[in-house]
């Protein structure tokens, strides 16, 4: 009983966390390739409609082997791996931490590949493969913005929300931290690199900031006109709709913009280890890599799409990420968050 | 193998051995330097990174803060970075309070015994299929109004230390090996000096005259002064008994010589009183033989008197032509018996030289070519001196060689051809030992007009 004296106040979140992790509650599913070839099981992050191009790309190339893809958030995933023993051979999530985590606790199992030019940032030992450099940005619909400048900055931006509190009331968006692994871990990052984050973090509140799951759902609401700035959205999501919806303004502030690697491991109790290689190997070749650096922006390995921008920081796939999903951290962390977002 | 040659019965060459053992010595030592410097470097570098996991740990205790609602923790992304930097390790930590596990890995082992300080308690453990270098520190906190123990414990996996150390020791063999590559020749050279004064030895030995038995003075490592000592002790003991061998040899024939020049003249004398034609018939025959024997006797003297005086040679200035003059003279009797005329050709010679030994190769020359001249024959002899080079050639007309001249020399061999006349075949082994005293050459060879012609030659003054 004394523990939860420690724990006191933080047991709500805490529990809200845990409640996720009941059960495998798959968003989207789907078979590629032959149903009667042996398949890869995928548990990934990676929106289905955003990932097909490769995946199909690959059991075109492998018409032996069939792939089944499932889609959860990265809680989800976390919990299924870490601690219900799910059987997957690949899992693919941005949430970099708990990715760690999960290699960390000695959950993933060594591959052997030779990769010519991956970072040395984006792997961890032979077991953590960073298989995609995803941006992250604020997106803003230019009709809501009206004739107010473009903010280049989160300075610019804190600006815009304070002297127009009445166009952006109710229309800020942002990921919810007790529901998304991602969201969590950016506000972590954004709360260690930036002491203006929390000004923003402010701002958002007293504008009765929307809390979203994932990046999919703020991109709707914006595009559908509900939304007029939507905070911390992986690019990768927009890039679907940039193109042909010239409302959508993407902006990678100047003073820093993220890039979280979205990585894959293969857990060490993988039914089919030797396809999860094989499909790991095909996600770091030179055509997977152009594909997947198109739908994200920008590439990972070098040469194989556009050059990352001067202000793009990429984050280290290393054991620093295991503070993030400590438990006093993420409790302090998300009380704060709590606290500037809540506001009576 | 390796026995085969360390076992000193097999070693064909001290070279080779010395060589070899060099090269398992040393690969021993890189065996032992990979070893001890693995050792060392696991040791240092074990050292060092306990001091970064001592630090974080410390580090992460002093920042925990009691706050109203319990306890605030801000574990340090750059502390994890850090520590897992070397690498890629693995991190596990845990948060305690009272015993209770708060935050991180709760079922991580404990230290053996509680840290209670803020000094950290490193210890080793197996965690989750990983072995752990763990620290724990302890502090006693007012948490709640209540002052309360708290423990933090930080493991890392040390691969990145175990490779450093491996590749240390690595280098350091490759390193030793190098060396012992580069100390080969330098091996190589140290047992050709080793041996130097053993080669040295056997020169000395092996340049030795067959006959030479003079004690071994030469210069000689301490080790091998007992050999050398031995050797020597081997050589003295070896001249005594040729020295007795020849001494009795010397005194039997001379022993013997003196009775039979008594038989002889009885016999002699016997024969010119008898008549009777049998009886002179045996005498005769008793006076030759006693004869030969005599001069058998002789020929053992002289050749005892050579090797004798062989061994205590002392050279001094010999007028060889007065020697040819005088042996001449005494064999002229006999000649003149015999109905052999005799030529000669003398210039005047010095050499160094023995006389005796000289003088008893000169007779046993024209004696020889008496012997052998054909009945009312020709002798001459020859003598040059040029260029410190004299030449005595004594030439018969006699019935020549019926075989190899080399082998006539050889002690007690006679020709194929010679079973009429009497001789003990020492006559030619006593001139080639004559010769090789003086380093002069003896040589045998059939005449111009038949016959044989001896030549000696001997090095003049």
């Amino acid at each position: 009983m004394r523990l939860a004296a420690f724990a006191f106040g933080l047991i709500g979140l805490a529990l809200s966390a845990a409640g996720q992790a009941t059960a495998l509650e798959p968003e989207a599913e789907r078979i590629f390739g032959s149903p009667d070839a042996p398949a890869i099981q995928v548990l990934s992050v990676t929106d289905l409609a955003a990932f097909s191009p490769v995946l199909q790309d690959y059991v075109d190339r492998h018409p032996d082997r069939s792939i089944r893809y499932v889609q959860a958030s990265s809680t989800q995933i976390h919990a299924a791996i870490h601690d219900e023993g799910a059987q997957f051979d690949l899992v693919i999530s941005s949430a970099m931490d708990l990715q760690m985590k999960l290699a960390n606790d000695g959950l993933a199992a060594s591959v052997e590949l030779q990769v010519a030019g991956l970072p040395d940032w984006a792997r961890w030992r032979d077991q953590l493969w960073g298989i995609a450099l995803e941006p992250v940005v604020t997106l803003a619909s230019r009709q809501a913005l009206g004739d107010l400048p473009v903010p280049k900055t989160r300075r610019d931006l804190i600006a815009l929300l304070r002297e127009n509190p009445d166009r952006f009331r109710g229309k800020v968006a942002a990921y919810d931290p007790l529901v998304s692994g991602v969201g969590y871990f950016l506000i972590a990052q954004d709360d260690q690199v930036s002491d203006g984050f929390w000004r923003l973090a402010e701002v958002m509140g007293r504008l009765n900031a929307r809390l979203f799951c994932c990046s999919g759902q703020m991109i709707t609401e914006l595009r559908e006109g509900r939304i007029a700035i939507a905070y911390n959205v992986v690019a990768s999501y927009a890039a679907r709709f940039r193109p042909d919806d010239p409302d959508l303004v993407q902006l990678a502030f100047e003073d820093y913009t993220f890039a979280i690697i979205r990585s894959a491991l293969v857990p060490v109790n993988a039914p089919d280890p030797e396809g999860a290689r094989d499909l790991l190997g095909y996600l770091l070749s030179d055509p997977a890599q152009r594909l997947i650096a198109d739908s994200a922006g920008v590439a990972l390995i070098a040469g194989t799409g556009p050059a990352p921008v001067p202000q793009l920081r990429p984050i280290r796939l290393d054991a620093g990420l295991l503070v993030y999903d400590d438990r006093l951290r993420r409790a302090g962390l998300l009380s704060e968050w709590r606290a500037a977002l809540i506001q009576p | 193998m390796m026995r085969g040659l360390l076992d000193p019965t097999r070693i064909v060459s001290l070279r080779r051995r010395l060589v070899w053992q060099f090269l398992l010595l040393s690969a021993v030592l890189v065996l032992g330097l990979f070893l001890v410097v693995g050792w060392v470097a696991e040791r240092a570098s074990r050292a060092s990174q306990d001091a970064v996991l001592g630090a974080a740990v410390t580090a992460i205790t002093e920042g925990i803060r009691s706050v109203d609602e319990g306890l605030e923790l801000d574990l340090p992304y750059a502390t994890f970075s850090m520590l897992g930097a070397m690498g890629d390790e693995r991190i596990f930590y845990l948060l305690t309070v009272a015993g209770q596990g708060v935050t991180g890995y709760e079922d991580l082992p404990p230290p053996p015994s509680p840290a209670t300080d803020m000094t950290p308690v490193f210890y080793g453990a197996d965690y989750r299929g990983a072995r752990l270098r763990l620290a724990s520190v302890g502090r006693m906190m007012l948490i709640q109004n209540r002052l309360q123990p708290v423990t933090v414990t930080l493991g890392q996996t040390r691969l990145g230390q175990a490779a450093i150390a491996r590749d240390t020791a690595r280098s350091a063999a490759w390193a030793a090996l190098g060396f012992m590559l580069l100390a080969l020749p330098v091996a190589l050279l140290a047992a050709q000096a080793v041996l130097q004064p053993i080669r040295a030895l056997a020169d000395v030995m092996g340049r030795r005259g067959p006959r030479d038995l003079r004690p071994v003075r030469h210069a000689t490592p301490r080790e091998l002064t007992p050999l050398l000592r031995a050797l020597n002790g081997l050589i003295a003991r070896l001249r005594a008994a040729l020295e007795l061998a020849e001494t009795f040899i010397f005194e039997a024939a001379h022993r013997i010589r003196t009775p039979l020049s008594l038989v002889r003249a009885e016999a002699e004398l016997a024969l010119a009183e008898t008549s009777d034609e049998a009886t002179r018939i045996r005498l005769r025959r008793m006076v030759r033989a006693i004869g030969e024997s005599s001069r058998s006797a002789n020929q053992i003297l002289d050749h005892a008197m050579v090797m004798y005086r062989t061994d205590q040679y002392a050279a001094a200035r010999v007028d060889l032509a007065a020697l040819a003059h005088d042996g001449l003279r005494a064999i002229g009797p006999i000649a003149e018996m015999r109905d052999i005329r005799i030529t000669h050709d003398i210039a005047p010679c010095l050499i160094e030289g023995d006389e005796r030994m000289l003088e008893i190769a000169l007779r046993n020359l024209l004696d020889n070519a008496i012997k052998y001249a054909a009945p009312e024959g020709h002798v001459d002899l020859t003598l040059t001196c040029t260029d410190g080079q004299a030449c005595l050639i004594v030439s018969d007309d006699g019935r020549g060689l019926s075989d190899d001249p080399a082998q006539l020399i050889g002690r007690f061999r006679r020709g194929g051809n010679v079973g009429d006349t009497g001789g003990s075949g020492l006559g030619l082994t006593i001139v080639t030992e004559v010769a090789h005293a003086h380093r002069g050459r003896f040589q045998l060879k059939p005449g111009q007009r038949g016959g044989t012609c001896a030549l000696l030659h001997l090095p003049s003054a």
